[in-house]
């Protein structure tokens, strides 16, 4: 079993005791411990269940790289899934329950999976579930789904906050383990700016877990006195819980802080994400160790040697009685020493190689370990907890020698760096035969924005296995990153480490050497997905050759822990199917994050009202607390409506539709764009944008315009004001207003650079409000101020001056086809100013109006809209707008593309009106169908519907749509056909229903 | 070619499935061939499958500088739909999807096709109307399409929030017979396919040149050698202007790259496919478990397969506002794909100045739900110089002004 | 995540700062200007592999537009320089072939 010892546990408190539940089970453990520790403490060994098989599975690792022991945390808006329990924190009523299980994490019915692994091998759905055709949606899928998974969907929102944060630094280290410490002295001591990382709350890695020495201390010690020596350093910031998520171009970084994972009460963000400009980026990132490949090698209780060891120094924790060590390197022996020394059994080290001389392995045959050389293990014995394991000759096919009795496994096939951050941006590796790696190349490093490397690796992400060359190279990076990021390193000198003299490893990819299909078919390389030695070796010989087509036949290494633990076994195992070298098979591509970030933190702040940016006019409040309906236009938020007591939004606008016709109504207007162009050449430059003549405009007069791109497409329109004789105030639609003072600005300044034009954008700077109805001039004159009569201020000018003593600019301009006054004021003004006019306009029956009856309203009148009758692929020859093309101009942006050969064209959909037959209101955004089909078997269409709205004003259905070769079709009835596939028929009239002559704007 | 069937499967499991054939056979070069197709992706693979199902032309080299799926066709995310606007769009998509359907059953290979629904959500009035506008087009353009309120957007898919402040759900164009796909298996299959036809699928082969004399082609330049043809396609997505420069002449095409991540698989939480493109971003749940999410494509050229990280921020944002729930899940792996944009944002199936050379590209970030219409369209142009299905999207549209944009009904993201 | 660093105000700006322009050194074609020369004006772009050069605005910054040369492979920034010229720098020209090996004059812009 696994239990607690009476001694060891550096990271554990013994004097505080936590509480935690599991599965609602009640369990105690101590503060510093991870759940994985205080889980085998408890022995709970049995953690979940795979992901095909749904084998038993228990812990494997001791850190990032679990891929078995995950559960899901929390309960109700703090529940999380898969969450690793071996990097998961012990807080007092943390609750965890395992996933992937049903009924129960012992009973689970879907390892019905498990007896039938051999017609499920991979790639199995590839060839089968075909028949009948609908069954894989209707049957297989949905029983593939519920059986795949992992932990429960989180049903709530969020309780908990995120933060993001910005840092910028000539030194990014990531990893706290001995190199990234001396690597951030070394870089420290330069006074370059140093960020040092560690994602576990602990500093110093493996070092005082292995007992190594440095400098004659204890690793423990160095770790310590290094820690204050940083500390004292202004220039260096460290920080622990935070882990480098990943690199990206030109020196960015991730760091994932972890700030409240481990008290979740303590009222603070759960997780920070910094974003990182680092000039130099230093992955002391360490080593993984790798599991051996041998029949039974996921079964609960073996776990990988480094992690045994770990648990029994770090959480005083022995997670057996009896544990058998097998290996193909010196490490392990490190395991079995210490297990010996803690008193507890090791019934063998079980060492593939033939021959071992080393001084780890004699201390162990010294301590009376038994050491079978040459060995291999043919299968584990156990279900969902080792019993023994079946000793063979790691040479042979598997014949059993003996059965050991034990219940717990060490395994250790060697080591591998963490090459993954190094790989992100770009950083190629190399393969060291040596130790059977692959590790950074460091002539090949990911290269920055100046085309220099800016990642370098340091300690055992190197590939340095021993103490003492892990501080030299740590030391070496530190001094070289600072240079790099323009500081002189200080000569200190590296720390030096005892020498630690071992035996080569071999490597061991398969136990044993020639196994039969039965035992490989039990071999796992991912344990999490399920995927064997076998399965590996099916996809080689049906020609997944290439090692991304073997990873997605299989699904190695694309499980939780993205093949922190199969991705070698496995390439190799497909390296020696295809009788190629490893490193000619390379690897799989490696992505960021490191390990997986909550969707939370990358998400950061920014949720629901600051979601994103709102905009609001200096009435908003007003229209907030006056029933208005809102609708977002952009960022700008515009009211649709004013609903009223006792009316529903339609009848709200019909209602504002009709006071505005008969009486007076009042909209704020403020969004739509103000751009102030200005200097000698703007009308030049204006002529050159708006297909009209600007230029010639009279000063205090206006002109509608329209704009064009250069695709010939109509993108903007509104109308322009001449202020004074350089300037010139262009509206916008309210949605167009940056977009056009970036076109303005970026024809100023990559083509027309020696024009002398200035453009500013006033939208913000100015409240406008548009008075409109046949009473509007009564209501500015009962204002009193300035002279707002015809003839004072006709139709298309406009005029400074006070109204009811606010300082105004008057624009006599109609989108409504109304007497309309537009009236721009500070903003500053604006509420004061819509007060004031509410409360002289009462009197004539003023009420605002929202949007809606602006559209209504204007479609009454025949006006196109931006959006509406345009979308993108609309020119102005299509809307009947030839009279604002200028002809006597050479030249306007738009005009050489609408004279190329689809679109100098008569035969276009063009603007008309419409009229329903029966009055009804057309639908939205209906085509007009003709009889018969083109080749692709579709309808033949020639028209569509652009705008369609019930008027109040003539009580029917009104529309305007393009229609090909509409205005000679004058009167003529077409079908429209609904998405039913019913039809309605609609008579082709003049698009303007109302006030054709334009008497009433022009009063 | 062996049959795949849960038969097979069980006969090979009693001799530890020790009979399985390759999917495909390892092919070198042949000194000619009537056509060659550049790009063993889905698009190419699908094109050479149709010339040879639906022409007999099978003496076919599909190259490949890399290995086969390895592009775009295998870093999507496998999202299946056609209720397009523009005609010419719908009918190719349409063909594509319908196509999907049986897919599986024509390769004898499992694509995985699931018609589990896409759903395109409508958060502005403006897109309301758009998608309304694409509801009634589809109606009559033979796609299966409906435009459906926020309450039955609810039900389809329960875990969106769709009472956002910000921007509420108004509701949603449904392509219920939309879906996914598994999109490796789309390119194997084929592949497995092909190969039985006798095809070759040469990997690792990267074209260096294209040979022609008198303006008309007659072979490629290989890393593995001349090899001589009589037409070429080309297919090669993101590389087509470094492609169609080797063969002397420019593409309206620019290289972006697009990002897509995913979360860590979960228990089945999401049925259906949703696009949200006021925010930006879609996502739906793989058979796996996975959250598969994409987003927004860079602006700037590029040809690394990584993007920039705020992009998936804002994908991110996006999605954690829609969907709250998944603020606790997490991401599991992000990468990038280099996409080929057009002028239109509309595919490119055209002749091109060179006689006997096609180009198929321009796809941009929608190319993985029409391989298949793509491949029958683009094998009637090689074959035959002309197909209905390709007409429009010839190279001509860009001079005579002649565009096919389907940004215009608020669809931003394919 | 890019770093360009803006001609005009100096500041080595982050991506996020920056919208992204397109092909550099465009000649603009007008109304009497064959279909051919308009089309490739408006549509047809190198895109390479390799050095680029393109337009960058410098939007949540000092606004102003730039270009820069760029390796689409790589991601190198070679110099960024003045939006108001119709040619890249000749020592940026210098400087690039000195650091890429067969680029030359003619294949800039």
């Amino acid at each position: 079993m696994s239990t607690r010892l009476a001694t060891q546990g550096r990271l554990v408190n013994r004097d505080t005791r936590m509480e935690f539940t599991f599965n609602g089970k009640r369990l105690q453990g101590y503060q510093g411990d991870t759940l994985a520790s205080a889980l085998l403490a408890n022995d709970q060994m049995l953690l979940g269940r795979s992901f095909k098989y749904h084998r038993p599975r228990g812990v494997v690792a001791s850190g990032a790289e679990e891929p078995n022991a995950l559960v899901g945390l929390g309960q109700g808006k703090r529940f999380e899934p898969n969450q690793r329990v071996t990097t998961t924190e012990l807080f007092d009523g943390l609750s965890a329950s395992t996933q992937n299980h049903w009924p129960s994490l012992e009973f689970d019915v879907g390892e019905i999976n498990n007896s039938m692994a051999r017609i499920l091998p991979a790639g199995f759905y590839y060839k089968t579930f075909m028949a009948p055709r609908f069954a894989w949606k209707h049957v297989f899928e949905p029983v593939i789904r519920h059986s795949a998974g992992l932990g429960k969907a989180p049903k709530d929102k969020d309780a908990d906050r995120y933060e993001h944060f910005y840092a910028f630094v000539d030194v990014l280290i990531i990893g706290g383990g001995i190199a990234g410490l001396q690597a951030a002295k070394s870089a420290g001591d330069s006074g370059a700016k140093v960020l040092l990382m560690e994602q576990t709350p602990h500093w110093g890695g493996r070092a005082p877990v292995d007992g190594a020495e440095i400098d004659g201390k204890s690793a423990e010690i160095w770790v310590g006195d290094t820690l204050q020596i940083l500390d004292k350093m202004d220039n260096v910031t460290i920080r622990t819980r935070m882990m480098g998520a990943g690199i990206y171009d030109h020196g960015y970084a991730l760091g994932y802080e972890r700030l409240g994972d481990h008290q979740p009460d303590a009222g603070l963000p759960r997780h920070r994400l910094w974003r990182i400009r680092a000039k130099q980026i230093i992955t002391a990132t360490g080593a993984i160790e790798r599991p051996l490949s041998f029949a039974g090698n996921d079964v609960p209780g073996v776990m990988l040697a480094s992690a045994v060891r770990d648990y029994m120094v770090n959480y005083g924790v022995s997670v057996g009685d009896r544990t058998v060590v097998v290996t193909n390197n010196d490490d392990a022996y490190r395991t079995a020493i210490a297990l010996k020394q803690s008193g507890l059994d090791v019934p063998a080290i079980i060492d593939a190689r033939p021959i071992v001389t080393s001084p780890l392995a004699t201390k162990a045959l010294q301590m009376g370990i038994r050491v079978e050389t040459g060995k291999g293990i043919a299968k584990v014995k156990g279900h969902k907890r080792v019993e023994g394991v079946q000793l063979c000759l790691q040479a042979g096919e598997g014949s059993i020698i003996e059965e050991i009795k034990c219940d717990a496994v060490a395994m250790s096939g060697g080591w591998s760096p963490v090459v993954h951050l190094w790989s992100h941006c770009g950083g190629k590796l190399t393969w060291d035969e040596d130790h059977a790696f692959f590790k950074p190349d460091p002539t090949r490093a990911p290269t920055g924005d100046t085309g220099a490397a800016f990642v370098m690796t340091a300690g055992i992400a190197s590939g340095d296995m021993t103490t003492g060359a892990v501080l030299e190279n740590a030391d070496a990076a530190g001094k070289a990153a600072a240079k790099a990021s323009g500081h002189i390193p200080r000569r200190f000198a590296a720390p030096k480490a005892a020498e630690e003299p071992c035996d080569p490893m071999a490597p061991v990819w398969m136990m044993p050497q020639g196994a039969s299909y039965d035992l490989r078919m039990k071999m796992w390389l991912d344990f999490q997905n399920d995927v064997k030695v076998s399965d590996v070796q099916l996809a080689a010989r049906e020609g997944y050759e290439s090692v991304e087509h073997t990873k997605r036949y299989t699904t190695l290494g694309m499980a939780t822990d993205q093949g922190k633990l199969s991705n070698i076994n496995g390439l190799a195992i497909l390296a020696d199917s295809l009788g190629a070298d490893i490193p000619q098979v390379g690897t799989t591509t490696f992505r960021p994050p490191y390990t997986p970030i909550s969707m939370g933190a990358i998400a950061g702040e920014a949720r629901d009202e600051i979601f994103q940016p709102l905009r609001q006019t200096p009435m908003h409040e007003w229209h907030d607390t006056h029933g208005a309906v809102w609708e977002p236009v952009g960022h700008w938020r515009r009211p649709y409506a004013y609903q009223q007591a006792g009316e529903t939004v339609e009848q709200a606008v019909h209602r504002e539709v009709l006071n505005t016709r008969k009486r007076v109504g009042l909209l704020d207007a403020s969004t739509l764009g103000k751009l102030v162009v200005k200097g000698p050449d703007a009308g030049k430059f204006l002529d050159m944008l708006y297909t009209n003549m600007m230029s010639t405009l009279k000063v205090g007069r206006c002109r509608y315009g329209l704009m064009c791109n250069e695709n010939g497409f109509l993108s903007d329109d509104g109308v322009v004001a001449h202020i004074d004789e350089d300037t010139w105030l262009c509206h916008t639609t309210s949605g167009g207003a940056d977009r056009i003072h970036q076109w303005m600005e970026e024809w100023l300044q990559t083509e027309w650079w020696d024009w002398k034009v200035y453009v500013a954008n006033l939208t913000e700077q100015y409240a406008q409000i548009a008075v409109v109805g046949p009473d509007a001039r009564k209501v500015l004159q009962a204002m009193g101020g300035m002279d707002v009569s015809k003839e004072a201020l006709p139709f298309m000018a406009w005029a400074d001056g006070k109204i009811g003593g606010f300082d105004t600019r008057v624009y006599r301009i109609s989108f409504s086809g109304e007497l309309s006054y537009e009236i721009a004021v500070p903003a500053s003004q604006g509420q004061a100013f819509w007060d004031a006019l509410r409360e002289v306009g009462s009197a004539y029956g003023m009420q605002p109006y929202g949007t809606e009856a602006l559209h209504i309203m204007r479609a009454e009148k025949g006006f196109i809209m931006i959006g509406d009758e345009t979308d993108g692929t609309v020119i102005p020859q299509d809307l009947g707008l030839h009279w604002a093309l200028s002809k006597k101009k050479e030249d306007y942006l738009g005009k050489r593309a609408q004279a190329r050969s689809y679109m100098d064209n008569p035969d276009r959909w063009q603007l008309v009106g419409l009229e329903t037959v029966d009055g009804s209101v057309l639908p939205d955004g209906c085509y007009a169908i003709d009889e018969g089909e083109n080749e692709n078997s579709q309808a033949n269409m020639f028209g569509r519907v652009t705008s369609t709205y019930y008027s109040p004003t003539l009580g029917k259905g009104i529309a305007m749509g393009l229609v090909h070769n509409g205005p000679d079709r004058m009167g003529e009835v077409i079908r429209f056909g609904k998405p039913d596939k019913t039809f309605v028929e609609a008579r082709i009239v003049d698009p303007v229903f109302y006030d054709k002559e334009g008497e009433k704007q022009n009063v | 070619m062996k049959r795949y069937s849960a038969f097979a499967i069980a006969r090979q499991a009693l001799n530890g499935h020790q009979g399985w054939s390759r999917a495909w056979a390892a092919a070198q070069p042949k000194k000619k061939y009537d056509v060659i197709i550049v790009g063993a992706g889905g698009h190419g693979l699908a094109t050479a499958f149709y010339l040879g199902k639906n022409f007999g032309i099978k003496n076919v080299a599909i190259l490949e500088k890399g290995w086969l799926g390895g592009g775009n066709t295998g870093r999507n995310t496998t999202i299946i739909r056609s209720n397009y606007l523009q005609d010419p769009s719908a009918a190719i998509y349409e063909k594509a999807r319908s196509l999907y359907e049986t897919m599986s059953q024509d390769l004898n290979y499992n694509v995985m096709f699931s018609p589990r629904g896409v759903m395109m959500l409508a958060q502005t009035e403006h897109e309301v109307r758009g998608y309304k506008r694409t509801a009634a087009a589809n109606a009559f353009q033979g796609v299966q399409t409906e435009f459906i309120g926020p309450q039955r957007v609810k039900e389809l898919c329960p875990i969106m929030n769709i009472d956002g402040p910000r921007y509420p759900v108004l509701g949603a164009l449904w392509q219920a017979r939309g879906g996914t796909a598994r999109h490796d298996a789309v390119a194997w299959g084929y592949a497995r396919a092909c190969s039985d036809m006798g095809m070759d699928i040469i990997q690792q082969c990267e074209v260096t040149g294209v040979r022609s004399e008198g303006g008309k082609v007659v072979g490629v330049d290989t890393s593995k050698g001349a090899i001589d043809c009589d037409k070429l396609a080309m297919v090669v997505a993101g590389h087509c202007s470094d492609l169609a420069h080797k063969a002397g002449f420019r593409l309206p095409v620019e290289s972006v790259a697009l990002q897509a991540l995913v979360s860590e698989p979960i228990k089945p939480c999401m049925d259906v496919v949703v696009m949200a493109n006021t925010v930006h971003g879609y996502m739906s749940q793989s058979d796996k478990g996975e959250m598969v999410i994409g987003g927004g494509t860079d602006a700037f050229n590029n040809y690394t397969q990584r993007g920039s990280f705020h992009h998936i921020e804002e994908t991110v944002r996006a999605l954690v506002e829609t969907f709250p729930m998944i603020s606790r899940l997490k991401m599991l792996r992000q990468w990038g794909g280099i996409v080929d944009v057009t002028g239109d944002r509309s595919p490119i199936l055209s002749k091109t100045p060179v006689e006997g050379v096609f180009v198929n590209c321009g796809w941009g970030t929608g190319g993985f739900k029409a391989i298949p219409g793509s491949g029958w369209g683009m094998a009637e142009l090689v074959a035959k110089g002309q197909s209905p299905l390709t007409d429009a999207f010839g190279l001509n549209r860009f001079t005579e002004g002649r565009f096919i944009d389907e940004s215009v009904a608020a669809g931003v993201a394919h | 995540m890019l770093i360009l660093t803006c001609p005009y105000c100096g500041v080595a700006a982050e991506e996020s700062e920056l919208t992204a322009g397109g092909e550099a050194h465009l000649t603009r074609f007008g109304p009497d200007s064959t279909d051919a020369d308009f089309q490739s004006y408006l549509f047809t772009r190198k895109n390479p592999k390799g050095v680029n050069f393109e337009r960058w605005r410098h939007a949540n910054g000092c606004g102003k537009w730039f270009h820069a040369a760029r390796c689409t492979m790589t991601l190198e920034v070679f110099g960024t320089y003045p939006a108001q010229t119709t040619e890249p720098p000749q020592e940026l020209l210098e400087k690039i072939a000195k650091k890429r090996p067969g680029f030359t004059a003619e294949t800039a812009p």
